[in-house]
């Protein structure tokens, strides 16, 4: 038992020697993944005290009336919102090129239209917004903001408007061929008369003729507040670091697998194999010098994010250790994966940087998986990558405690053992002679 | 000593080896002779425990190697025909590390270290990364590392190829030196004059199969009368490479 000790810790020893007097790779993993994590963290909002960016879109007022004008002056109230006034044309060609995330029409006889369909069963006019597919998450931000500020214009118009009289009017007159029941007939009657009222009350206390004012308002305020551990806002930065930390670490699991697919190459391999070594002493030296290249990196990464991005273990050390550790090994068991099942090293190292570099996408290393299909938020929880970046940011910014650590240290070490039986499985240990 | 019984061994439908057998005697040199693809190199790894064979045995001095961990393969010294050095570190880190894989440690790894420094005769060079060596050096060390748990049989598979005249003299002044001390050789190569000079006994080996097992004189006098070498009064000529050490010297060239 001696013997073999002695013999793997000279192995490990040896191959640590190896890739840290390598000075590309060591720049390559230990300083490239914290300058991308840089990057990423920065243009997905920082460490969090900088603004959001707003959310450049355009208005195309064909309408001009006063319930349009409302509308766009509503949007370009938005603090959320950069917002151009153009003409159709060049709003759709600002979308085209990405310019603008989206453009809303606003037709002629907008206005009269939306107030009679708010009155009245008539046709509601169809107000089109322009949107980048690419930015489809945007649609949806904006239809709720038009809606409100719609909303809002209209009734204002109505109850205190110049035209809204007018509406109120025409509305009152056709009550009597609508054919409704003679009851409500005369309830809408009253309703209306009583709106008539106040625009007029309105509108001689000089506060109207706007579409803007004295009209209907959503009836409640959003007080939104982010739910972090509590001591330190959202750092992107935090999510950023677990991605790319998941990323290159990987990618250093598979050098590491092609180097022993080179190693077998060689006289060295034969070498090993002629000591009085078992097989299992040879793969394990290899998982565990992985695994302490795989630490080493982690600890470099988090300690340079800490100093100079700001990220912090803000939920349990015990837990964020746990991960690292079996993320470390399920990376090693991951290499070792690839010597068993890789062709030749050349080969296999395209496929497994192309396999990683998917694994870290859906794994929400790159943007955030909420964005995905629903059917590959849930695909994704097969994959190490996913448990990994999401264990990490528990452990960080979300400041989660050891026990929601505990699946995920748990998911880890299955995806490792199920790495190790099929390595060890598949692993083709005799190579012809010549 | 070294006893080969009846091994065999295929690679898919490939026959490698072929129910060889053969014997090398305690401080003899046992030269494996045949062309490329012949099957040596198969033999020496199945004897070194890095092949298993399909059928037969090695034993080295009574203990078959016939697992991983067998304790007959401490008795086995082996150098690939390629090198196995890691060429990152440094001949002194290369030596302790596969000393570290035969249970060497302390002072007795750093002795042995130093002593197969000596053997290669790269002691000035111990803390130089392998990368840096020519090619000569490297083919010394690369036997030197197979000396250190100091073996009772050294296998060398065509320990000289692509090496300087120099180098290959001192390889063969280390390989004198280690049979007299009692260690037996088995050298496999496809150079004549080599076997010529090193072996006691020749196994020449084709298709995976044992054409001829004797010794030098033996395998001349299996020659047809007319084809057997004859006493007779000539002037030897010098050979090239005589006539290249003569001009270049004997003295190593590590520079």
């Amino acid at each position: 038992m001696t013997h073999r000790l002695a013999a793997m810790r000279a192995l490990v020893a040896a191959d640590l020697q190896i890739f840290f007097r390598d000075r590309r790779s060591v720049i390559l993993n230990l300083v490239t993944p914290l300058a991308i994590a840089g990057l990423f963290g920065m243009v997905f909002g920082g460490g969090g005290s900088a603004p959001a960016g707003r959310l450049a879109i355009a208005v195309v007022d064909q309408d001009g009336s006063a319930i349009s004008r409302a509308v766009a002056a509503g949007l370009a109230a938005e603090k959320t919102l950069a917002v151009s006034s153009l003409d159709e044309p060049a709003a759709r060609d600002l979308v085209l090129k990405g310019k603008v995330r989206a453009a809303v029409v606003l037709p002629p006889g907008f206005g009269e239209a939306a107030g009679r369909a708010f009155l009245r069963s008539t046709d509601r006019p169809r107000v089109a917004v322009l949107y980048d597919p690419s930015q489809a998450a945007t649609l949806a931000m904006v239809q709720g903001l038009l809606t409100q500020h719609v909303f809002t214009a209209v009734t204002g118009e109505l109850f205190s408007g110049d035209g809204g009289t007018r509406l109120i009017d025409e509305s009152l007159a056709s009550l009597d061929t609508q054919g409704t029941d003679a009851a409500v007939t005369a309830d809408l009657r009253e309703l209306l008369t009583r709106a008539r009222s106040l625009n007029e009350r309105n509108r001689s206390q000089g506060g109207a003729g706007t579409a803007s004012g004295g009209g209907l308002s959503v009836p409640f305020e959003v007080g939104d507040e982010p739910v972090t551990s509590g001591s330190t806002p959202y750092n992107a930065y935090a999510h950023a670091t677990a991605g790319m930390g998941v990323q290159f670490i990987l990618m250093m699991g598979i050098e590491a697998g092609v180097g022993l697919l080179l190693l077998r190459r060689r006289g060295l391999w034969l070498r090993l194999k002629a000591a009085p070594l078992a097989r299992g002493t040879l793969l394990t030296a290899r998982v565990v010098s992985a695994a302490l290249m795989s630490l080493v990196m982690l600890a470099v990464l988090y300690g340079g994010a800490t100093l100079l991005l700001g990220v912090r273990v803000d939920g349990s050390l015990a837990g964020f250790l746990g991960i690292a550790v079996a993320f470390a090994l399920t990376t090693a068991a991951f290499g070792l994966l690839i010597a068993a099942l890789g062709g030749t090293p050349e080969a296999t190292r395209g496929l497994a940087i192309f396999a990683t570099l998917v694994m870290v996408l859906l794994g929400g290393g790159w943007v955030p998986s909420f964005l995905f299909p629903a059917w590959l938020q849930q695909a994704s929880l097969a994959l190490p990558t996913s448990w990994a970046i999401g264990g990490f940011e528990a452990m960080t910014w979300r400041g989660l405690g050891l026990a929601e650590a505990l699946p995920t240290i748990g998911a880890l070490l299955a995806f490792t053992t199920v790495f190790l039986v099929i390595a060890v499985w598949r692993f083709r240990w005799d190579v012809a002679s010549r | 000593m070294l006893e080969v019984r009846h091994l065999s061994k295929s690679f898919g439908d490939r026959v490698a080896v072929a129910d060889v057998s053969f014997v090398a005697e305690t401080g003899r040199t046992l030269g494996l002779l045949g062309p490329n693809g012949a099957g040596k190199s198969t033999i020496v790894n199945i004897i070194a425990g890095v092949l298993r064979p399909d059928r037969g045995e090695a034993r080295v001095h009574g203990a078959a190697v016939d697992s991983d961990t067998s304790p007959a393969k401490r008795l086995v010294g082996f150098v690939p025909q390629d090198l196995a050095l890691y060429e990152e570190l440094s001949a002194r880190d290369n030596l302790r590390l596969f000393g570290s894989l035969y249970g060497l440690a302390g002072a007795e790894l750093d002795a042995r270290a130093a002593s197969a420094l000596g053997v290669a005769r790269l002691s000035d060079r111990a803390r130089d990364r392998v990368e840096t060596f020519s090619g000569g050096m490297k083919r010394r060390l690369n036997i030197a590392a197979a000396l250190l748990h100091e073996p009772r049989v050294l296998l060398l598979d065509e320990p000289t190829v692509g090496v300087d005249p120099q180098s290959r003299n001192a390889i063969f002044d280390t390989l004198a030196e280690l049979r007299s001390g009692g260690m037996t050789l088995i050298y496999t190569t496809h150079y004549m004059e080599e076997a010529e000079r090193l072996c006691d006994r020749i196994v020449i080996i084709d298709h995976g199969r044992v054409l001829a097992d004797d010794t030098l004189d033996g395998l001349y006098a299996r020659l047809p009368a007319h084809a057997r070498p004859v006493q007779q009064v000539v002037t030897v000529r010098p050979t090239l490479e005589s006539v290249f050490l003569e001009l270049t010297g004997h003295r190593l060239r590590d520079d």
